[in-house]
Order: structure tokens, then sequence, then C-alpha cells
């Protein structure tokens, strides 16, 4: 019997049409874009209908866990193999989807997230690493974006959301514009 | 108008808004072009940062940058090293992963990422250790190893973390390294960040892995619990379960050890915990029902969460504990039914199936009105499981069947894709064929079908059935309307299958065979000739003079060997040299190897691995037959006696050369010969005079006695060419043969197909071939090898000891030894069964001059993965044992 530890196949972050707006793969399963394309065309034509705004939802496909929850217009996918723990992944969702909402302000939408697009990839970078859970508290994730403790000495374990907030704030402030 | 006139631009401006996006119109070129920004000396963090980003979202849309393009930005951005701004670093650190620099590239930036990792900042450390293990190589390591060790028991969780999950991925490639950190990595397993021991334990059990005693203790001792992190609790309960599958339970009182543990992990706080341990529970083999109690009773809880994921994993995980235990499910059968209607219709339809597969017979009616109602409104896939699901329902209840197979063809009748309708047939062909009574209704049913069915496979493989099993029913004549309707309205292939299935009513239904035959004949003026060539032959064998037998025999039995054997073997047949010999397609299919593993990379490689061992032409007694008609009908050849065994195809070239050859080992009692069959895949070249040539120095037992050349050798025909060379007595031969091919090559204009006269010697190196000892020793299939090895003369018995040495795996072994012999495995005891110790492979084989052997291969593995083999041979002739023995000895 192969033990593994939990592996995260990929995150996505697609717009309400189901095109690409931030991804992720961390799994050779997928391995040229038309077969990712193919992914997240299928999981976003099986998923659009539903409403996982509230609470996050889950379905099989594609012989994948598929964890998924949506905002304004986003939808954020966290994908699993077939006999991952569902609610291991569901934390990780959470985790992004939260660490998200805390760097933009609560203004998940996608044009913020466009705007601030560094901080939605660096997310993906501090959350994930090659396919293993680096980090699921989203405070912590965001302070580790915004590089929070990096200036001064203090611990990032001592740092507070309300910390993690200004640095967001401060972030936004010097929202750059093309 | 002027009140309308603000209105209509506010909701103009709230389009653009939408249509918004700094990335608008955003092109390659460009963005490299700005990229030229990273060398201004007065760097500008912010410019740069904004520069970075979009080089990532180009990346991240799919954009690919050639090989010069990457490695203008790499060195490019190598250069913003200089700037002080963390936000600017931050990107530098992931740009760097993204574009994923090669080998010789990578030793620019190496210097300023250790800089960075021995920084006093934290998370330029941390960041700088990911960077840095992800593009570095094995020999840089060396240096940084030091510095990672330390970072494992870092105080800060980030660096900590940083250093273990790129040491997890590290022991893939450089294992030996990061097996030297155990000590830290076992620190780390304490940490109070949770993150950290999660990470931590990951990584220590990756490294013992192999080492059943290390993991087994490592469990017992996490288990009296000081692990706090959620995600390495369920890091902890899977190597629980890995454990306890390992080793036996308590004899006394029948008690699993470590199940307290996860029973107690129930209890946990958070909801993976208790879920990774009511699944493991689950999953025990040979679960108890009193084991499964407790596990059922906290999943049936999440069963009436309000979380879609928590209902969604305990249904998952019911339905999987329904197959082996469905009593301990039918407790939550109540909770299981208000989830049919689930707004979540993954959850509905692995409800549905949990309920079916409990469900007893009394429930069957009750279920099949909820499901009809339910099937109205989910997509094709679930259907097609909720399809599997009744008919496994219909095979365990068949008194129930007409319900079922009511529903069955109802469904069958409204609207759905390919994969759905098919998942129907299939399932209606199943239980006509299991269960007799549902027989007639169901072939009715299918004729329906077919008379509006869009899909063409379905519609021949219905008409195959009705063709095999309708002339056996009380009234065979209402299906030939079906039939024949199919051959007036439909396209031809299915036509040509509706003559066939015609053809069988007519052979097997004697009062329809005048009438059949009026009908085909109609057919022999079909617009299609597949159609018009069956309608002929069926009419002259059902003409045929009366040899009723044999027509029925054509007509009902199906082809007795593999199609594809058949198509590879069509494919290599050349129409000018001979005639084809159907007896000449292997009748075997390749087995495909049994070490098949959980993971789906493996399977494929198995599934892969099997193919290539097919096309490479897997040969067996039928055409060893054709070697030998060809070779004796050869003079140079004739008078060497009865061909013992022919080897599979060996090839002597790489894939895709100019020549193509492979070479065939044919094994006489004093003789081999080797034959070459070589292809020429240059348009332009036409081969004359084309002959190998055979170095004999490392193989001095042999002494060629025959050659025969390949006269012409055009492109793309195959030809063959052979040496024969004579055995010393008395010995078992082996050695290595080199070979050139030689031959003449003439020019070819491909387009005009002309040739010029003259042309040049040339040769060809091809690899080396060797006569080996399984050469000599022909698989044969033994059915009851107990009695077969009772039959032989235990006198004539030799058992001896050998050290095989480091494998990595038991499996390994045994399959050395396999392929070293040469000989048939029996009882499928070629497959060791995982984490064995122990094995035992029974084999059997024929040797050459006739006499049966018989071994038994007994193996034991210790810890330092040294193999021994105990090795007991018997045989009819106590020579041949002694021979076995010397082949093991010599190996």
């Amino acid at each position: 019997m192969e033990v593994s530890a939990p592996l995260i196949k990929n995150i996505l972050l697609l717009d309400s049409e189901g095109k690409r707006v931030a991804v992720k793969y961390f799994s050779d399963d997928w391995p040229n874009l038309a077969s990712k394309l193919a992914f997240e065309k299928s999981v976003f034509t099986k998923t659009q209908r539903i409403s996982a705004r509230a609470e996050a939802e889950i379905g099989m496909f594609d012989g994948y866990v598929v964890v998924y929850k949506f905002i304004s217009d986003l939808h954020f996918y966290v994908t699993g193999g077939d006999d991952e723990n569902e609610l291991i992944l569901a934390t990780v969702l959470q985790g992004f989807f939260d660490a998200v909402a805390i760097l933009l302000r609560s203004n998940v939408e996608k044009k913020t997230v466009l705007e601030n697009l560094d901080l939605v990839l660096l997310c993906l970078d501090e959350i994930v690493d090659g396919g293993i859970i680096l980090e699921c508290d989203a405070n912590v994730i965001a302070a580790r974006v915004a590089m929070r403790g990096a200036e001064a000495d203090v611990p990032l374990s001592e740092q507070t959301i309300s910390q993690a907030l200004a640095t967001a704030k401060e972030h936004l402030a010097r929202n750059w514009v093309l | 108008m002027a009140q309308l006139q603000p209105v209509g631009k506010k909701d103009d401006d709230r389009e653009d808004d939408s249509e918004y996006s700094p990335f608008y119109g955003i092109e390659k070129g460009a963005v490299l072009q700005e990229a030229r920004v990273f060398n201004d000396p007065q760097l500008d963090a912010r410019r740069c940062a904004q520069v970075i980003t979009k080089l990532l979202y180009l990346l991240n849309q799919g954009e690919t940058f050639t090989k010069t393009e990457a490695t203008e930005v790499f060195f490019a951005v190598t250069k913003l090293f200089q700037s002080k701004d963390i936000g600017l670093r931050r990107m530098v650190y992931l740009i760097i992963k993204e574009i994923s620099p090669s080998a010789d590239e990578v030793i620019i930036v190496t210097s300023s990422l250790m800089k960075d990792m021995n920084s006093k900042t934290d998370l330029y450390r941390a960041n700088a250790i990911r960077v840095l293990c992800r593009i570095t190589d094995g020999g840089l390591l060396g240096q940084i190893e030091r510095y990672l060790k330390q970072a494992v028991v870092d105080k800060n969780p980030v660096v900590s973390s940083a250093a273990l999950v790129s040491g997890f991925h590290l022991l893939q490639s450089n294992p030996d390294i990061v097996k030297r950190w155990s000590n830290e990595v076992q620190e780390a397993v304490q940490s109070k960040a949770s993150l950290v021991q999660f990470h931590a334990l990951a990584l220590l059990h990756q490294i013992r892995q192999n080492d059943r005693l290390a993991v087994s203790k490592l469990v017992t001792s996490l288990t009296r619990g000081t692990v706090r992190s959620p995600l390495a609790q369920c890091l902890l309960i899977r190597y629980t379960s890995q454990v306890i599958e390992e080793s036996s339970a308590n004899p006394q009182s029948g008690d699993r050890p470590f199940y307290d543990y996860l029973e107690g992990c129930l209890r946990h706080k958070a909801e993976m915990v208790i879920f990774e341990a009511a699944r493991a529970i689950t999953e025990l083999s040979g679960v108890t029902s009193r084991e499964l109690t407790p596990a059922i009773t906290v999943l049936q809880l999440f069963l009436s969460s309000s979380k879609p994921v928590m209902r969604f994993a305990a249904v998952r995980t019911l339905n999987k504990v329904a197959m082996t235990h469905p009593p301990a499910v039918m407790n939550c059968n109540i909770d299981m039914e208000s989830l049919i209607s689930d707004q979540n219709r993954s959850i509905a339809t692995l409800a549905i199936t949990t309920l079916l597969k409990t469900g007893n017979e009394s429930s069957v009616d009750r279920l099949m009105k909820q499901i009809t109602n339910f099937m109205l409104d989910i997509a094709d896939e679930f259907k097609i499981v909720v399809v599997e699901a009744i008919r496994s329902l219909c095979l365990k209840f068949p008194q129930k069947y007409r319900i079922l197979m009511n529903f069955l063809s109802n469904i069958l009748r409204e609207e759905g894709g390919f994969e759905y309708k098919k998942a129907i047939v299939e399932s209606i062909l199943i239980l006509i064929r299991e269960i007799p009574e549902a027989k007639e209704s169901g072939l009715s049913h299918l004729c329906e079908f077919i008379e509006d069915c869009e899909f063409t496979y379905l519609s021949t493989q219905i008409l195959h059935l009705l063709g095999n099993e309708g002339p056996r029913t009380a009234d065979p004549s209402k299906y030939i309307r079906y039939i024949y309707n199919r051959v007036v309205l439909e396209n031809a292939t299915v036509r040509a299958s509706a003559v066939s299935a015609l053809a069988k009513f007519g052979a097997a239904v004697e009062s329809l065979q005048p009438r059949i035959l009026v009908l085909i004949r109609r057919c022999l003026y079909d617009n299609d000739d597949e159609v018009r060539d069956r309608a002929t032959l069926y009419l002259n064998y059902l003409n045929g003079g009366g040899n009723e037998a044999h027509s029925k025999t054509f007509l009902f039995t199906s082809l007795d060997v593999p199609l594809v054997n058949l198509e590879s073997s069509l494919l290599s047949y050349d129409a000018s040299e001979r005639r084809f010999d159907m007896s000449a397609v292997p009748r075997e299919m390749k087995h495909q190897p049994m070490l098949e593993k959980k993971t789906p990379a493996s399977k494929k490689a198995a599934k892969e691995a099997g193919q290539k061992a097919f096309a490479n032409g897997h040969l067996t007694s039928s055409a060893s037959d054709a070697y030998e008609k060809l070779l004796n009908s050869f003079p140079e050849f004739s008078g060497f006696g009865k061909l013992f065994k022919s080897s599979p195809l060996v090839e002597l070239t790489e894939a895709e050369t100019e020549y193509s050859v492979n070479a065939v080992k044919h094994i006489y009692p004093q003789y081999v010969v080797l034959q070459f069959n070589c292809t020429n895949t240059i348009k332009e070249q036409l081969l004359d005079d084309v002959s190998v040539v055979v170095d004999t120095s490392e193989a001095e037992d042999f002494i060629q006695v025959a050659s025969r050349k390949l006269s012409s050798m055009p492109y793309g025909a195959p030809g063959q060419a052979f040496v024969a060379f004579q055995k010393t007595e008395g010995r078992l031969c082996v050695g290595k043969f080199s070979n050139i091919l030689k031959f003449r090559v003439k020019e070819v204009d491909p387009n005009t197909g002309d040739c010029d006269d003259e042309g040049y010697e040339d040769e060809y190196q091809l690899e080396e071939l060797e006569v080996t000892a399984a050469d000599y020793v022909l698989k044969t299939v033994v059915t009851n090898f107990r009695g077969a090895w009772d039959a032989i003369n235990a006198e004539n018995e030799m058992v001896d000891e050998y050290g095989i040495g480091v494998r990595e795996s038991l499996q390994e072994a045994v399959q050395a030894v396999i392929t070293i012999l040469g000989m048939q495995p029996c009882e499928g005891t070629e497959s060791v069964s995982s984490n064995a110790r122990s094995h035992t492979c029974l084999l059997a084989g024929q040797f050459i001059g006739g006499a049966q052997v018989l071994v038994r291969l007994q193996f034991g593995i210790d810890a330092q993965k040294q193999v021994a083999m105990k090795l007991t041979v018997r045989s009819d002739d106590p020579e041949v044992c002694a021979q076995i023995h010397e082949i093991i000895g010599s190996a």
C-alpha cells in the first residue's frame, strides 16, 4: 500500500465565463496547455450552474475530487486525487479564499484580482509547494504574501490580522494602473 | 431626451468597467521589451514589479517563452537582486521558479540566493531556500546542505517549513543528502508550529518508508500523543493504517493493534481528523462490524451536516462500505433517503446507489419510484452510475427482474448520450445472459430500441446478440422483421451486421431458411461491398450442399485468435511470398504484468510495458510452427531436425534508424539459426545482396555452417537473412554474437522509381545478440503443479541455496530469476504481494532434449534488502537438474 501525504493537484481561479484568472498546477496529470484548458472547461461547465456561494461545494469530475466556492464573478477550485480526504481539500480552498479576501480587503471580484494579480499569484505560491500543503491559515498566508515582518523583526506567529490588513491596505493604496 | 442622456451614459460606463482589465491588449513582445527596465542602473522597484507581474500573467495564460526569451528574462531578473525593495524581491523569487532556468544558468543566481539564505530576514531565508532547492542540481546541494540542515530546526516556522518541504521534493533526486537530516527532522516533529509538525512528519516517513520497523516505531511513539496539528494527525492515521495492514492481530484478544488510537481520533476536535480516522477504519482489511460501528456513527452525523463537502465525504465512504458490509450501513438508510433530494447531485447519486446496495427485496419497488423522478434531472454521468447500481441490484434479486428491466427499457427510450445508452444496453445484455427468464422481454426491448437507435456501435452489438440468442427463443420469426428493417433503413455497417444476424437465423431455424434466403438474396444488390460480400458468403454457406454442421460452426463460433494478433500478423504479411496462414497467428494474449500498483502512473507504465511486450511479438507455439515451415522450406536448414524453440523478437537497432533489424533465435537440438528481419526505411535507397556477418569471438561454442542472403530489399518491404551455427556437443552453449549488416546501396529516385545500376558496398553495425540458457528452456503450462511435482521421482531432486545480493524488492528478484531461466510461472506465483518478506514461486518448462523441468524458488529478503533464494529442481533427467543449477550458479 502506497501511503502519501495529502497532495493538491491544482488550484484554479476562473472568471464567470470559465476563463483563467490565475491557475497553478502541481501535478503532471495534465502534461500540456490543451489538457489543462480542457480540464478547466470540463470543471467549469459542470459547476457553473451550481450555487457555491454560501458553502463550498464538491464533486467528482474526470476522476478527481474538486472542491469549489464562488464569489461575485470569480470561481475558486481546488483539485485532489480521487482518494484524497475531501475535508483537507476544503481547508486548502478556504485558506486560499480567505487569504485573497484579506489581501483585497474583502473586495473580491475579477477586476480587483487582476489589478492585484501579483498578490494572488504569491498567495498560490504560499499555499502549496509542489503539491504539498505549505500553509492553510489565511492570516499567515496573507502576512507572508505581504512580506510582513521582513522589515521589522516581528516574528510572523505574533502578527495579527490587523497587521496583515494594514499591509494589504498599503498595497492597495499603490494600486497600479497601466 | 435630455433626461435620458445621463442614464444612457451611466450604462456605458458600467459596461466599460466590466470590460476593464489592466492586462487588456497585453502582448508578449511588448512586455519582453519592457523587461529592459530591469537593466536600468537606477532601478524603479515598483515598475519592475509590475513588469514581472505582466510576465507571470502571460505565463499563467498559457503563453510560452522560447529558450532565448526565457534566458534573457532570467538574466535580466537576476539584476534585480541589487534592489532592496522587499515586495520586488518576493516577485523575483516567484518568477525565477516559474521560468525554471536551465542547469548552466542557475549558477548566476546561486550566490545571490545563498546570500539571502543567510540573511537576517526570515522571509528572505525561507523563500531563498525554496527557490534554490527548486532550481538546483545535486552538485550545489552539497554546498548548502549545512544551511538546510540548520534551517530544518529553525525557530521560525516559515524557515523550517520551507526547508522541510524542499527536502521532501529533493528526496526524489538526492535521497542520500536528505537522509542525513534525520535527526533534525525528528526534532522538528516535536515543533509547536502546526504546519512544521506536519511537514516534518511527512518527510520523516518518506525517509523511512522502506524500513518497516522504523515506521512501526515512529507510529508507536507518536500515537501516544504529541501530535497536535490536524494535518499531521491525518498523516499519522495514514501511517498507522499502513502499520496495521502489515501486522497481525493480537492472537489472544483478537484485538487489532492501534485500533484504539484510530477510534480515539474519532473524537478529535478537527473534522478532517475525524473523517480521516473513520475512513481508515472502514478500509481496514477484514474489518469486523464491531470495529465499524463507531466509524459509521460519526459518518452518519456527517450526513446531516450543513456543509456539502462533509455530506459528500461521508456518503462516498459509506457507499464503499456498502459494497462489502451492507448491513453496517443500513442504520443510515433514513438519513441517506433524505439525501436523494440533495441539491448537490453527486451526493444524491451516491446516496441512491448506496441505498440500492443496502436495500432489501421489499424496498426495491419504493426505491425505483423515487429514482424514476430523480433520473429526470441529473446529468448522464450520474445516470450511468445509477444504471450500474440497478444492474447489480437486479443480479442480487433476480425475482425483481421485471420491474428493473422495465425501468431500464423506459430510460432507454428517453434522451441520452452514447455512454449512457451504452451502459443501459450493456446492463440489459448482462441481465439477458444471467437471468434466463429475462431473456425474451429483454430481447424485445432491444428490438424496439434498434428501430430508433442513432448509435451504430450499439445497433451492431444488439444485432449480434439477436443473431445468437434469437433462434433459440420460442418464436424466432418475430425478430426477423426488426432485423430486416435494419437492412432497409440503416448505414452500411449496421446493414452488414444485420445480414450476419439473418444468416444465423437461417442456419439455426430450418423452417425459416427459405424465407431468410429470399431476404439475403435481396442484399446481393446492396451498394456497399461488405454487405454484398457477406450476403454472397452466407448464401453459399446456407445453400452449401447440406454440410449443416460446418456452416453452423462457421456462423456461431467466434474467431479463435485475438483480433490484435490477427491485425499485427496481417500488417507484417507480405503478399508476394506465400499464402497467409491463419494458424501462424498467435493465439495467446500476452499476459499483462500483474504488478499493478495503486498509483495511476505505475498502472499506466505497466500497461505500456504490456503493450510494448506485445508489439515486440510474443510468439507462442503456433507461431513457431510457422517458423518451422519457413525454415524447412530452405534446403540449408531442412536437415537440422525438429525445431525446439524460437525466441521472441530481439531488436538489434534503435527505433527510427535508417535500417530496422530485429532477430529471432531458432534453437535446434544441434544447431542454432539466427533469423534477421530487416526493413529498409530510406525511400531513396534500394539494398541488394543483404547479408549479416556474425562474429563469434565471444561465442566460441558455435561454428557457422550456413547462411542465406537476401537478394534485394526495396524501401519498406521487410525481408529475412539467416545464419546457421552448429553447437559444440555435450554442453550448454551460450555466447554473444556481434553482427554487421552488409549490403550494396543503390540510389533510387523516389518519384520515378528509377535506380542507378552500380551502387556501392556499405555496412551497418547492429547490436549484439546473445544466446542464453533461457533459450534452451521452453515454457510449458502445468495446470496442477503439485500433482506434476509429485509425479517426478523425488530422488531426481536437487536443492541448493543462493544469495542474490541487494535488490529493490522481492518482486524484482523473482522477475530476474524467471527471466534467467525462461520458464513459465505457474499458479500466478510470479507476483509478490506488496511488502512480503518471503515468497515462493513455481516454474515449469521443458529443457532442450525434451525433459520436463519443475522448479520451486523460495525467496527471502531481509531489512538490508539482501535477497536469498533456495532453488529446488525436479526433472525426469537428473542431468537437467544439474544444468538448471549451473545456469543459476553462473548467472
